[in-house]
């Protein structure tokens, strides 16, 4: 069993029309125990960034305490909020600082940048290496299952409202098909001028 | 990340940190594998032209046999005159090329002078050797300075190479056997592109590592043309668009938060000028 599987989760990010979104599972396995189902996987960096992380959650919690000592280093010596597309760059290079003794942990990273609202989106694995797209990231061990899920439901411009679906689907089925991944879900959709959290009623077992 | 607290986060000083190589081993003992990072099983090339260089690269990268990445970019910037194709962990191409990149435009501020192809070469194939193989880039590197056109093929363990062309990554068997079918001395600059363009589609085509796009650089004299998706012979073209009503999805809470009206400013553009 790789480590990245001992406590199991699933995180998926996608692009719409002006806006982005980012679903996680709830699980919080120890390899085929549930120990809990509250744990959600994705963290609002600041207004309009948001991290999502799946892998060894005792790196993932180390990692994200580190992250966002970082984002308040870099607020405020520039008394402005990082941009995603750079947050995305701290993150890669934290992550590739520890190349010979990784963190156990792949990331995504979505949000809207610059005064229009661009939305952004990328993942990287557990060394750093980034990953751009202009439709959706997923990582977890559910990572098979949502690329397929992704491949087939995902289109260009979706408003909010029908990405959040989208999302939410492949999601929710995806999970299924994967035993350290699912109890429900949440969902993070971020539009220019809101952040709408939505939590999944989804399979108990 | 070990050295970095409030105290001495100016100081940081960058290289590699070992904090959790220790434990790591030791989940290994346990029966834990370690996972695996993201390689790019690569088809890059590159060949010597009349009048320059020309690099080429597929644009697929892997996780094991997933393909994590369909449309990635494997011909990294080094200096305006130099360019680098990565093959190997994508981590490491990115990085080792992204460092070089940045010593050569500080020793570019510090001698006002052009980079030369060979520069760029010694700084990476010293990296590389001091690493002793565990960063494991294998790079095709090309440019053209005051010397003339330069091709190199640059290895994980450090050794170089010096030819009129080159191909590395798991394709390299499929494009050289175009390359040593068709390559001639002095060829026309539409040429050496076509023959690239062969010898990279042979790679995507057999070789399952390599996929997706052909990216060509382009490097002359005076000029650089960086073709990103030359060639796209594998598009998409099956999409069933499925639709889902709103409301599909059956929630428990949902929760909206009304984003503060924030002052934005912008940032400016204050770089510095490089010398050519």
């Amino acid at each position: 069993m790789s480590i990245l599987e001992y406590n199991g989760g699933a995180v998926v990010a996608m692009l719409g029309k002006n806006c982005v979104a980012v679903a996680s599972d709830l699980r919080y396995g120890i390899k085929n125990t549930t120990v809990g189902c509250q744990m959600r996987k994705a963290y609002p960096i600041h207004q309009k960034c948001l991290l999502g992380m799946a892998g060894l959650a005792t790196d993932v919690q180390t990692f994200l305490e580190k992250m966002k000592f970082r984002v308040n280093m870099y607020k405020l010596r520039e008394d402005r909020d990082i941009k995603p597309s750079s947050f995305g760059n701290m993150v890669s290079s934290a992550l590739y600082e520890n190349r010979f003794g990784p963190m156990f942990l792949e990331p995504v990273i979505a949000g809207l940048e610059g005064d229009d609202n661009t939305p952004f989106i990328s993942s990287t694995d557990l060394i750093g290496a980034q990953c751009f797209t202009d439709n959706f990231v997923v990582v977890g061990t559910a990572s098979e299952a949502l690329y397929g899920m992704c491949e087939s439901l995902w289109k260009p411009e979706m408003e909010p409202e029908d990405l959040f679906e989208v999302i939410s689907q492949c999601l929710m089925a995806s999970v299924d098909r994967d035993c350290n991944s699912g109890w429900g879900g949440i969902v993070y959709i971020l539009t220019p001028d809101k952040l709408i959290t939505k939590e999944l009623k989804g399979r108990q077992d | 990340m070990s050295n970095l607290n409030e105290e001495n986060y100016e100081e940081e000083r960058g290289g590699f940190v070992f904090d959790n190589v220790t434990r790591n081993m030791f989940m290994e003992t346990k029966g834990y594998q370690a996972p695996i990072a993201m390689k790019t099983g690569t088809t890059i090339a590159g060949v010597i032209f009349k009048g320059g260089v020309v690099l080429g690269a597929d644009t697929r990268a892997t996780n094991g046999p997933i393909v994590a990445d369909k449309n990635c970019s494997k011909i990294h910037f080094i200096a305006p005159n130099v360019y680098c194709c990565g093959a190997g962990t994508a981590a490491d191409t990115e990085n080792s090329t992204a460092l070089i990149s940045s010593k050569l435009a500080l020793h570019r501020y510090s001698t006002g002078r052009q980079t030369r192809v060979v520069t760029a070469m010694t700084l990476l194939k010293r990296m590389l050797f001091k690493y002793q193989g565990h960063v494991s880039a294998a790079l095709v590197l090309g440019g053209v300075d005051l010397d003339g056109s330069h091709l190199y093929t640059i290895y994980p363990h450090g050794s170089t190479d010096k030819l009129p062309f080159v191909t590395m990554g798991s394709g390299s068997l499929a494009a050289m056997a175009i390359f040593e079918e068709r390559f001639k001395d002095d060829m026309s600059e539409e040429e050496a592109k076509s023959l690239v363009h062969a010898g990279i589609s042979a790679g995507i085509f057999n070789d399952l590592g390599s996929g997706s796009n052909v990216d060509l650089c382009v490097i002359r004299k005076d000029s650089v043309e960086y073709l990103r998706g030359y060639d796209q012979p594998n598009e998409r073209n099956y999409r069933t668009s499925y639709v889902i009503p709103r409301g599909t999805t059956a929630t428990l809470s949902s929760t909206e938060e009304v984003l503060s009206k924030q002052l934005i400013i912008n940032e400016l553009d204050d770089r510095m000028e490089v010398a050519p």
